[in-house]
């Protein structure tokens, strides 16, 4: 088989700057850190910049386990962006916090690269490698503060439940290819030529489009290895009950990391889950949908009962993470095998959420972390008094805290309305309840933030107002005027992401077609 | 009547006005001050030339003006979201109420000195969304609005309200958002079941809803809007709002923002979901009535002048939802009458509380005594709002009521007589408070206080207008709702309305 290497060369350039960047580091003793901070978000933008233009109409795969279709390219521009970001806004703390900077930034490119090649996967090992590239970064990442307790704890309990979940989810996939015999997602060629076995043709024709008891008896390996599969991504995106690492990770891990992981780590695990249910999955749906359902259903239900009662920002952040994973969840719950098009809107919905809360979520802990550069404090009460001092800082928190709540003018909003429609429009109503209502109670706790920042005056010994970092200051102008965007005008977004999400479909829709043509 | 781009400012003007502050510096307070007051002089204007334009010989929807905003994506057809604007006749004195309110607000916030740019900014934003609710003609949008309404109240009440601001500014903001969770839900279930791919009221209004779905999502419409109007027995966060809230936008809450409420029965229930009337309009006229006695006893039970007010309005928003409940012409007309002069009268209200207020720093009726001797202008002001509030005649709230009761009486005797309890109670509590606070003996802790200020009698006049326009001359406020009220489906024609030229036979 011809392997097309050129496909590749973004990730190959990734992983080529993660070591330029170590070893620049070595070589030049004498620079100040926060240039090689600057030229890693400069290589990123670039990276990111070049990536969209040479590959945007590419639409082919590597040996069939990597696609580069739309839906990577719209991912790894997305990783790329959330990694400048992250960089940009951690210059200053790693510098003041940190050691080893360079090894800092390298191990964010490392996990940048897995995400990217996570989002490609098209075949189940591969995806498996990718996850774990991924997240073997973020266990050093989380714990890169060593002197600190918190950060160890944090690391050491993250690593042990992600190996776990990782053991779980080899677990699943080695009985899904028991029975279905392939680890392939599917094998629809660019051609529209079917390209041998692949688990979305075994699922259809043991199942019969639309689910069903296959008649082989496979299908307690089949349930148990999707839901195996499910439980151990449950874990990487912490969806309750698999959530427990979360708060710990989120609290112990520096800022930057907190902002990344809660990021870049939960679009990642998205965009997997994403193309793994409607490449591979997709003509099982009625065999998972109802246990990915009351997953999100729960994790909507606990993550935003459990944030109210934090009095820490990152705790709350976790919480408010994971309630924000049970509704990119409903946009899986949404798939649906007997209607193609619904299931696209659905992804795309899902999509759009996702990068809507992605740019909220860096735009707050960008917010945070120049919040703590200047007070070394997260706790909700340290926030007192911040629209005296910092009015900038309080307003940009307040409008992504507000867009998280799902309020208009922001990007919450917007996508929040879209991905609960399309939970509506297949018919899950009662999910769909449970999201608005869930959000509705997120409101108080935000509140409770945005409170402390605008009703009290400031307290303790340093009330002065201060100074954002500019390239910080410019980032955060930047991810608010985003959210605003993505708030009031969705649809260019959404047609991009639209027209990415059509290739995950393809194998259906001529499942389907051929269906209808008998 | 074309046109449209007359609504468009209404958006627009307050909109562009709150980009144009945020560049302002801060510390330029009298420019943020001016630059508000124009930009309300300005829809003031702009709200009652579309009231004087609408035409209401043709009736329906005028000053129609359609462009996409969100379409042709998902589940979304053509015009699936589209910034959708129209009035009618029940929408346009709405539009001028808030036209009028609005520059009220302006004039009583110039005393505000602490981040007067926020505050104007907030104020601003909580104008455009009622207007946005106002003309919205497409779900979405409409949803939007109301939520942008709702949101900046929070803020403005944590920094700039005063007693029990934190508990207040919460209860209000999640049991406003509570009652939007379930509209929410309803605008999906309709958008779903219609099928149009489309979120425009305009092909909603023309699907045939079967009477089951209407049944069982018209309380959705029905209890979600109503929370905002005050409904019974959701009603206890509006007059802990209110009292918390600061003078203007006590104003624009009890006076424009409640009014929302009720309106979103009309634009959501009433016309979307018709076939959900019959069964539900009784219970909302029912839940009127007990608002309506209830928060007049309630009412006479305060002490601190807001509360006074914040159950009064309870007690007038129960006259409106009974009106609506009548469903026959006559009543709904008197609601739509009685959410115009309450909300007017309101305003006055609150903005005379809020300049006693500044000076004294008590609320208690029960230290005020023959106020009259510092602040005449004061008293006057105060009494024509109280004297509405009590529905004398020659004033807008008499002519309201009258309605509301008319058109009950026709169908639900029992709940009209109890209306017409709950208005002599109001007298109960009107007169008592004029007769203590105003007038009686004087007490001489109130050597220092003066007049009110200049503004503030600005504000009074600019309210005290429409109050004793709608009063003597109704006509031109009853041609434009009647006929769009003739227009809503299932509502009854028992008659005639109560206009000068009917009583002189023309």
């Amino acid at each position: 088989m011809d392997l097309e290497y050129q496909l590749i060369i973004p990730e190959f350039v990734m992983a080529g700057l993660a070591v330029v960047v170590i070893a620049a580091a070595l070589m030049f003793r004498n620079v100040d850190q926060k240039w090689f901070g600057y030229a890693t978000a400069a290589a990123l933008g670039i990276i990111a910049l070049a990536t969209a233009i040479a590959y945007w109409n590419t639409n082919d795969d590597f040996g069939n386990v990597l696609a580069v279709d739309h839906f990577t390219v719209l991912f790894r521009v997305f990783f790329l962006g959330i990694a400048f970001f992250t960089v940009i806004a951690a210059v200053q703390f790693a510098g003041e916090r940190l050691k080893n900077h360079a090894e800092f930034y390298g191990l964010i490119v490392f996990a940048t690269l897995g995400m990217m090649l996570l989002a490609a996967s098209r075949e189940l090992l591969t995806a498996y490698l990718s996850l774990e590239l991924l997240s073997f970064s973020f266990y050093i990442l989380v714990g890169f503060n060593k002197l600190n307790p918190f950060s160890n704890e944090g690391s050491l309990k993250y690593m042990l439940l992600g190996a776990f979940s990782s053991a779980l989810m080899l677990y699943g996939i080695s009985l899904i290819y028991g029975v279905t015999g392939t680890t392939l997602y599917s094998g629809i060629e660019p051609d529209g030529v079917a390209a041998g076995r692949n688990i979305a043709d075994q699922l259809a024709s043991f199942a019969g489009l639309g689910g069903g008891v296959d008649p082989e008896g496979a299908r307690p390996g089949l349930l148990i290895g999707l839901v195996l599969i499910t439980a151990g991504l449950g874990f990487k995106i912490s969806a309750v009950p698999f959530h427990q690492w979360t708060p710990d990770a989120y609290q112990g891990a520096p800022l930057p990391i907190t902002a990344f992981l809660s990021a870049g780590g939960k679009a990642a695990a998205f965009a997997f889950f994403l193309r793994l249910f409607s490449e591979a999955f997709l003509p099982a749906a009625n065999e998972w949908v109802w246990f990915v359902g009351i997953l999100a259903a729960v994790t909507m239900i606990v993550g935003n009962l459990m944030a109210l009662q934090q009095t820490n920002f990152k705790r709350l952040m976790a919480y408010s993470s994971i309630s924000q994973v049970g509704y990119l969840l409903v946009g899986i719950v949404a798939l649906n095998a007997a209607n193609v098009s619904q299931s696209q809107d659905a992804a795309s919905a899902l999509v759009l959420h996702l990068i809507g809360y992605v740019t909220t979520n860096i735009a707050v802990f960008a917010a945070i972390i120049a919040f703590y550069n200047r007070t070394g404090r997260d706790d909700i009460v340290d926030l007192r008094g911040l629209a005296e001092r910092q009015p900038f800082l309080a307003f940009a928190i307040a409008a992504a805290l507000f867009s998280l709540a799902g309020m208009p003018l922001f990007a919450g909003f917007a996508t929040k309305f879209i991905i609960f429609q399309a939970a509506f429009n297949n018919g899950f109503l009662w999910l769909g309840a449970i999201g608005v209502t869930a959000s509705f109670v997120s409101l108080y706790y935000y509140l409770m933030v945005i409170k402390q920042m605008y009703l009290y005056e400031p307290e303790g010994s340093d009330r002065a107002r201060f100074h954002v970092s500019r390239p910080l200051a410019g980032a955060l102008v930047v991810l608010v005027a985003g959210v605003l965007f993505i708030g009031l005008y969705p649809t260019p977004l959404f047609d991009v992401i639209h027209s990415s999400t059509e290739g995950l479909f393809e194998q259906a829709a001529a499942l389907s077609a051929s269906v209808v043509g008998q | 009547m074309d046109a449209g781009e007359a609504l468009l400012l209404l958006l627009l003007i307050p909109g562009g006005t709150m980009l144009l502050t945020l560049f302002v510096p801060s510390r330029h307070a009298n420019v943020v001050r001016w630059i508000s007051l124009i930009a309300t002089t300005a829809t003031l204007i702009d709200s009652i030339w579309i009231f004087a334009v609408y035409d209401f010989a043709e009736g329906g929807y005028q000053f129609d003006l359609q462009y996409p905003w969100i379409e042709n994506i998902a589940f979304l057809g053509e015009n699936g979201i589209s910034l959708h604007l129209a009035v009618d006749g029940i929408a346009a004195p709405l539009v001028l109420l808030n036209g009028l309110v609005g520059f009220a607000g302006v004039l009583v916030s110039w005393k505000i000195t602490h981040r007067v740019k926020d505050f104007f900014i907030l104020f601003l934003a909580l104008f455009t969304g009622v207007y946005g609710v106002y003309i919205g003609q497409d779900l979405f949008f409409w949803f939007f609005a109301y939520e942008l309404a709702v949101l900046p109240m929070y803020l403005l009440i944590v920094i700039w309200g005063s007693t029990n601001k934190e508990y207040g500014a919460m209860k209000l903001t999640m049991v406003l958002v509570g009652g939007s969770v379930l509209i929410f839900v309803g605008i999906f279930a309709v958008f779903a079941e219609a099928g149009a791919g489309t979120f425009d009221m305009a092909v909603l209004r023309e699907v045939n809803f079967g009477r089951s779905f209407a049944n069982t999502f018209f309380p959705f419409f029905m209890i979600g809007c109503g929370i905002l109007a005050g409904l019974f027995p959701f009603h206890t966060w509006s007059p802990d709002g209110h009292v918390a809230a600061p003078t203007a936008v006590s104003m624009l809450h009890a006076g424009v923002l409640m009014k929302l409420g009720a309106f979103g029965v009309i634009r959501l229930g009433m016309e979307i979901l018709p076939a959900g009337t019959d069964f539900w309009m009784p219970v909302l006229l029912v839940l009127g009535g007990v608002a309506a006695v209830y928060g007049a006893i309630s009412a006479i039970h305060q002490t601190d002048l807001k509360f006074v007010i914040g159950y009064s309005s309870v007690s007038h928003m129960g006259f409106v939802l009974m009106g609506l409940g009548t469903m026959n012409n006559i009543g709904v007309n008197g609601a739509v009458l009685q959410m115009f002069s309450h909300g007017v009268m309101t305003a006055l209200f609150f903005a005379m509380v809020g300049g006693l207020y500044d000076q004294a720093h008590t609320r208690d009726i029960r230290v005020f005594g023959g106020l009259v001797r510092k602040m005449p202008l004061f008293v006057i002001f105060f009494g024509i709002a109280g004297l509405t509030s009590l529905g004398l005649p020659g004033l807008s709230g008499f002519v309201a009521e009258f309605h509301i009761f008319v058109g009950a009486i026709d169908k639900f005797p029992l709940f009209a007589a109890l209306g017409i309890l709950s208005a002599a109670l109001t007298a109960i509590y009107v007169l008592r408070l004029m007769g203590r606070a105003a007038l009686g003996p004087f007490n001489p802790r109130w050597e220092s206080l003066k007049e009110i200020s200049r503004w503030e009698i600005a504000a009074a006049i600019v309210l005290i207008a429409p109050i004793i326009a709608m009063g003597v001359w109704p006509d031109p406020f009853i041609d434009r709702i009647a006929q769009s009220v003739a227009d809503l489906p299932q509502v009854e024609q028992i008659g005639g309305l109560f206009t000068l030229s009917s009583l002189t036979g023309g």
